[in-house]
């Protein structure tokens, strides 16, 4: 049986991601670029480059880690918990798994040590059951036109990887136009294609690659959850009215021991998809994941009060994250449908009802 | 010892002991082989070896004769851990082989008609004469009790101090003059649960487990058990009750509607992430004790038992009832009666071994840190408290 604990390596590698990110993270930093430049790219290139976790899914043969799914999954709920903003999720995950697929070995030994960043050009609301949402792109002659919505990441990559036709291609002199988006410490791009010249470097099953993304994303959704929940812990314990601490109060206790009891199975979920990444975990994880992350932001600005409304407190950040991240690789609904026939819960018959 | 050995002890095990042969015989064989419960010590039904390591055993000797998990329930998951934890030499050895083969029955009386989720308040008295007690007092909600051979036992002994400190744990003799079970009919019809009359019974000292006085630090023990026993015992994927309805849903697919697939799906994906997370606290609790995260798992599973146990009869439009006869149950089998029995019956889980509210606080205070409401019945002594 596989073990859902964490292993003594995945605490370490916790441990270090979490201290570089108390160091130079914190959400009042992360809130402060938020609007100008979101992202945070030189602690990208401490966490890539001198932790390396932009190596851990590459193959030791290519300069990676070699690392297992667990790990990286570790790193997510950490980066969860940070809503911290870089690429890790877009770049060592999602672009990563794809160019593993194609056997891309050159661009994997760039990725590997964090000298380069890429992003794959699927939009965030495509999902394994439908994986191209979002992407109209063709190609002909070696050229690839078409738009894709909603691409993470891209606006901070310098590879550019596009599927098409089964194929995974490397673009350049694309268009990628940055949107206003609801998540603020992830944004999405319109990346345009016209006639872009395009290097083939292998096949690439684009619903694979997302299947594995968001098995791993219900770890990050984890973090994010696990984050809410200790902060609103934190305030109302601190918090008094009516001459005591608002946590004293059976209204609200009894909410939080709820969100606690979905978050600890929250956290049972992701490790189970880390650890066997199989199409039943993942869709679980996500069916579950993703809208504990939603429902624990929620509370935590309701139990706030008038400061959780303030743009000045990070739990906005939280509540952004989770609700763009519901919709993510699939929603919770897009999940539990899948569920249907990959556990045999068959829906009714045609014209039932 | 590890697996590969641990299997080798079970092969030996098998090879001098014939599962086909006399049930109770095999029982008692598999208790002196150290293969009952292997986190137990030596001697005791255990090899003091961690309890991940149960499940291997259980694989190995699964074709073999079986416990029977719904009576011998209480005294598996609660009297011995608690007979563990705070018994003499004595008294492990007396009581836990019979206990765990089955020989002996167990049950507990701990809730009175006067002390319920406030169990600390209890007034069943217990006076000390010489080598002996002398119990008077009325328990309820006693489960099982009309087969039982012991009872655990909570008594007030000093009237005097505030409550959580005059409490004294025993084993109760259930054959004892003065001790008078009397069955309470429930809605399922049966009675599975009894009142229990204690008159002047007499329990010799050496049947009081743990110190005089400590008995609240020996109940907490046999609740923390409790609500593992009730919630965490190990699922296959799409086990449990969520397997008795799909059953019957894959079965009938005319019967199949949109907004009971929805429901149905989301108690599926629900049932999986709790089966994960009683798997990972297994994890955790390798040899040791359960901590208060145990009160999650009982309260997710009346949560999923309810919502799918009234979904199952929304399903089938069953208008009917099994059989409403008043009678003494034999054990608690959800699976073996009707839809509608296991839906009146899941209403229990939810009051049966703390209540849900009462968990929750559990979970507030204990797990989460967060302060306790104000109390007026902490430091007054029990004899005064407002009743
Ligand atoms: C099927 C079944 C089997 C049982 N078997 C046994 C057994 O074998 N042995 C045994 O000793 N007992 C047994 N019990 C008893 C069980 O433990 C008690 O019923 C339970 O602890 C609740 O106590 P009560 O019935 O007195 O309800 P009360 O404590 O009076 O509770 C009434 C309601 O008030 C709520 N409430 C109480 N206090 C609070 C609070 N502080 N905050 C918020 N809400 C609160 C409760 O949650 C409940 O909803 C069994 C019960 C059932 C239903």
């Amino acid at each position: 049986m596989t073990s859902l604990l964490y292993s003594e390596v995945e605490e370490e590698l916790r441990a270090a991601v979490r201290g570089l990110l108390a160091d130079r993270c914190p959400p009042a930093a992360v809130l402060e670029r938020a609007e100008s430049d979101p992202y945070d790219l030189d602690l990208w290139k401490t966490l890539a480059g001198e932790i390396g976790v932009a190596g851990l899914l590459i193959p030791e043969e290519h300069g990676g880690a070699g690392a297992s799914a667990s790990e990286v999954a570790v790193v997510l709920e950490e980066l969860g918990r940070g809503v911290a903003p870089v690429p890790f999720f877009t770049s060592s995950v999602l672009a990563t798994r794809a160019l593993v697929q194609a056997g891309a070995a050159g661009l994997l030994e760039r990725l590997a040590d964090g000298r380069s960043t890429a992003a794959l050009a699927v939009s965030f609301a495509a999902s394994p059951y439908h994986p191209s949402r979002g992407s109209s792109v063709r190609s002909a002659d070696g050229r690839l036109s078409g738009t894709v919505t909603g691409v993470a990441g891209a606006d901070v990559a310098d590879v550019l990887l596009v599927p098409a036709d089964g194929g995974l291609y490397h673009v350049e002199g694309a268009q990628v136009a940055a949107v206003s988006s609801l998540d603020l410490t992830r944004p999405v791009a319109t990346v345009t294609l016209d006639g872009a010249e395009a290097t083939r470097l292998g096949d690439v099953d684009v619903a694979e690659v997302l299947r594995f993304g968001a098995g791993l994303l219900a770890s990050e959704q984890y973090g994010v959850a696990q984050w809410c929940l200790d902060t609103t812990l934190a305030y109302v314990k601190e918090r008094h009215q009516f001459a005591r601490p608002i946590g004293s109060f059976q209204a609200i206790k009894h909410r939080l021991a709820d969100l606690w009891l979905d978050v600890v199975r929250a956290r049972a979920a992701a490790r189970g998809a880390a650890a066997d990444g199989s199409p039943v975990s993942v869709a679980v994880a996500q069916a579950w994941n993703a809208g504990v992350a939603v429902r624990v932001a929620e509370e935590a600005l309701q139990l706030h009060g008038g400061i959780g409304m303030t743009w000045e407190h990070p739990v906005h950040l939280y509540l952004k994250r989770a609700k763009a991240t519901e919709i993510a690789l699939g929603t919770p609904g897009d999940h539990r449908e899948a569920l249907a026939s990959l556990a045999e819960v068959p829906g009714p018959e045609r014209g039932q009802q | 010892m590890d697996e590969a050995r641990l299997k080798e002890r079970v092969a030996a095990f098998l090879s001098e002991n014939d599962p086909d042969g006399d049930r109770l015989e095999f029982l008692r064989a598999r208790f002196d082989a150290g293969l009952a419960w292997v986190w137990f010590p030596e001697g005791l039904g255990g090899l003091g070896i961690s309890r991940e390591l149960q499940q291997v055993v259980e694989r190995e000797l699964a074709h073999t004769p079986q416990l029977d998990g719904g009576v011998q329930g209480i005294g598996l998951g609660m009297a011995a851990p608690t007979i563990l934890a705070f018994g003499t030499e004595e008294q492990k050895r007396r009581f836990l082989r019979p206990l765990w083969t089955g020989e002996e029955i167990w049950c507990q009386l701990f809730s009175e008609p006067g002390a319920g989720s406030d169990l600390a308040t209890l007034g069943t008295r217990a006076v000390r004469d010489g080598d002996e007690w002398v119990v008077d007092g009325q328990k309820v909600w006693t489960s099982g009790a009309h087969h039982s051979r012991w009872a655990i036992l909570v008594t007030r002994t000093d009237p005097d101090v505030p409550k959580h400190r005059g409490m004294t744990y025993f084993v109760c003799d259930m054959h004892a003059p003065g001790v008078d079970v009397r069955p309470l009919r429930q809605i399922t019809g049966e009675a599975e649960f009894n009142e229990v009359f204690l008159t002047g019974v007499r329990l010799p000292d050496d049947l009081r487990l743990g110190e005089v006085g400590d008995g609240w630090r020996v109940a907490q023990t046999t609740l923390m058990n409790e609500r593992v026993a009730i919630g965490g015992g190990p699922v296959r994927r799409g086990g449990g009750m969520v397997g008795a309805v799909l059953e019957f849903w894959r079965e009938h697919p005319e019967l199949r509607t949109h907004d009971l697939h929805q429901r149905l799906l989301s108690l599926w994906v629900e049932a999986e992430v709790t089966r994960l997370s009683g798997a990972r606290l297994r994890e955790q609790l390798a040899a040791g004790q359960p901590g208060p995260e145990g009160s999650g798992m009982k309260l997710s599973f009346a949560k999923l038992n309810q919502a799918l146990s009234g979904l199952d009869i929304e399903l089938r439009r069953d208008l009917g009832y099994d059989d409403w006869a008043f009678r003494r149950s034999e054990t608690v089998d959800f699976y073996g009666r009707g839809p509608g029995y296991r839906y009146l019956r899941a209403k229990g889980n939810s009051i049966e071994g703390g209540t849900s509210e009462i968990l929750r606080n559990i979970i507030s205070e204990r797990v989460l840190g967060l302060p306790s409401e104000p109390r007026v019945d902490k430091d007054v002594p029990w004899k005064d408290l407002p009743r």
